[in-house]
């Protein structure tokens, strides 16, 4: 649905050139909830606001629906504005209009004159982010969340194809996140709407997304299906937004596998594996004796998976036999170490 | 209290009352004529300037020269100067008809700077969900801006009106007349501390007035 080729965009500022975003090649496809994670400065920001045009590509070509959007030019750049939603970290209500007002506006921009089917359009969109009785308040009267709501509504009101989220969650504590994440998965699931939403926390993008790109200096480093980006960080900067979402410490982890005997492997799986009793299974069969020395399971978007780092004791025969069971299983295993590690003195 | 019988006997009521009149004469017809070209050429201001919307550096510094000459000039030099333009436009350069003019020339750029620095006030992000949703520029101010920096409008229009009280008082130059003019040819110059003492506190109670109603009608229209 949404093709980037090559995108660059180069900011000019005092005299300097800036890049802020480098050689971006991306595919979103209909329907899906795509994710773009990085630290703030890494061109996000910049990056969705190319899809609705409200920066300009330096180079490259923006596809969407087949159409070039870098081309497009006056009127025919608002229609395509007025079939992408976009909802904003600050929310950017109008204070002056009430919830009801701020909901019509992008009808009333559309053109449309009719009043009682403009306030029934209002209505439903009004209802279906849970503020049916709200319409009448000003955005002053209400809590961060009702704001986001009032905010996907008025993004909703023409129907669009897509919707861009510019840090949606970011100015929401960690309930309401969670309660207008569950809101964009159901507006996502029910009405077949592509959502691109941008994020510096990973755990938004496990929530709720389907794809993930990784922008680090303007780059995008790294990009796959959420469970493998998850499962298996090839980039460092990955590797830290993911350590950062299961509150793990790189060197603490460490620490602690120096101090451990055996052969220390780690499992990754995913789906209904996750509910087999697979590891008991596979260690009697081998005679291998095992210790869990971290791990999570959890579920990636509606996807179960598990993570768990092992130390393994038996013979080395054995291990090999049960790291090939486990295999066979549809377990991804990695051998973090082979033996145990050289005494280093008396304990 | 007989002297002060005697103080309000020896006072011409009329004069003060036909002075009074004068002086709301030429605020609200200043006020509104300021109003209706300052609102726009602020809007103007706004629009062509760094990073805005419509962003012309050369159309933004152009008027932003024009404003500031004008803002610079002293109203009285303002008020001779203006004496050609004055005829052509109300057939008088003198009275309350030729003090108008001159009224609205020195306060449109003043309005407008202020219009100018209540639209900046709005919150970009505003501006940006509004490109977002495919309004026109026109539907941007029209719909957002202008509504979004009412309050700002209405304060900088209630600082006008009072600037405008203060430049009347000048208008007696040219026989425009007001309050501010009795003041000064009574009770300044024939020292009449009797009329300068009332023309001073009807001066008070109408700038007291605006600021009131000002005031009044910005806390109506703030929703934050």
């Amino acid at each position: 649905m949404i093709r980037l080729q090559n995108v660059g965009k180069v900011f000019n500022a005092a005299g300097r050139e800036i890049h802020a975003l480098r050689d971006v090649n991306l595919d979103i496809a209909r329907g899906e909830i795509f994710g773009i994670v990085g630290h703030s400065g890494a061109g996000k920001s910049t990056l969705i606001r190319l899809l609705n045009r409200l920066e300009g590509v330096s180079s490259g070509r923006i596809e969407l629906d087949g159409e070039d959007v870098t081309a497009l030019d006056g009127e025919a750049l608002r229609q395509m504005r007025q079939h992408v939603g976009m909802i904003f970290q600050h929310f950017n209500l109008l204070g002056s209009r009430t919830v009801a007002q701020n909901v019509a506006m992008p009808l009333r921009i559309a053109g449309m004159k009719d009043g009682a089917a403009m306030a029934a359009r209002v209505a439903e969109l009004l209802e279906l982010v849970g503020l049916a009785d709200q319409g009448d308040k000003y955005p002053s009267q209400l809590s961060g969340g009702q704001k986001q709501r009032v905010g996907i509504a008025r993004a909703l009101a023409n129907s669009p194809k897509l919707l861009l989220c510019d840090e949606a969650t970011s100015a929401l504590d960690p309930q309401t996140t969670r309660s207008v994440l569950d809101l964009l998965l159901q507006i996502n699931e029910k009405l077949g709407l592509t959502i691109v939403l941008i994020t510096h926390e990973m755990d938004v993008v496990r929530a709720i997304c389907d794809h993930v790109a990784v922008l680090d200096g303007g780059v995008i480093v790294e990009q796959g299906p959420v469970t493998q980006v998850f499962l298996h960080p090839q980039h460092p900067t990955t590797r830290r937004f993911v350590l950062e979402a299961e509150n793990l410490d790189e060197n603490d982890e460490d620490q602690m596998l120096a101090s451990v005997p055996g052969c220390i492997v780690r499992l990754s799986y995913v789906g209904e594996r996750v509910y087999e009793p697979m590891l008991a299974t596979v260690a009697r069969e081998y005679g291998v004796d095992f210790c869990i020395l971290s791990g999570r399971v959890e579920r990636i978007k509606h996807t179960p998976c598990g993570q768990l780092t092992l130390a393994l004791t038996a013979e080395a025969a054995a291990v090999r036999g049960a790291i090939a069971a486990l295999e066979a299983r549809g377990v991804h295993v990695d051998v973090l170490r082979e033996t145990s590690p050289a005494t280093k003195g008396a304990l | 209290m007989d002297s002060l019988l005697q103080i309000i006997l020896a006072i011409d009521w009329a004069e003060i009352a036909q002075a009074s009149l004068d002086t709301l004469l030429m605020l609200g017809a200043s006020l509104f004529f300021t109003a209706l070209a300052g609102l726009p050429l602020g809007v103007l201001l706004f629009l062509t300037g760094p990073r805005q919307l419509l962003s012309q550096p050369v159309v933004y510094g152009g008027l932003s020269f024009m404003v500031n000459v004008l803002r610079s000039l002293p109203f009285i030099i303002l008020l001779i100067l203006m004496i050609p333009v004055t005829v052509q436009l109300t057939g008088t350069s003198l009275g309350v008809a030729g003090a108008i003019p001159p009224l609205v020339v020195a306060t449109i750029p003043f309005f407008a700077r202020l219009v100018e620095t209540a639209l900046r006030e709005v919150d970009r992000g505003i501006v940006e969900a509004m490109l977002a949703s495919g309004a026109s520029t026109r539907q941007i101010v029209l719909w957002a801006l202008l509504p979004e920096a009412l309050p700002g409008v209405i304060a900088a229009l209630t600082v006008t009106a009072i600037t405008l009280v203060a430049y009347t008082a000048m208008s007696g130059v040219i026989g425009g007349g007001g309050l501010g003019d009795l003041a000064v040819r009574f009770g300044y110059q024939r020292f009449r501390s009797d009329v300068m003492a009332v023309t001073v506190i009807l001066l008070l109670v109408l700038v007291q007035l605006l600021q009131m109603a000002g005031d009044r009608l910005v806390h109506h229209f703030s929703r934050k």
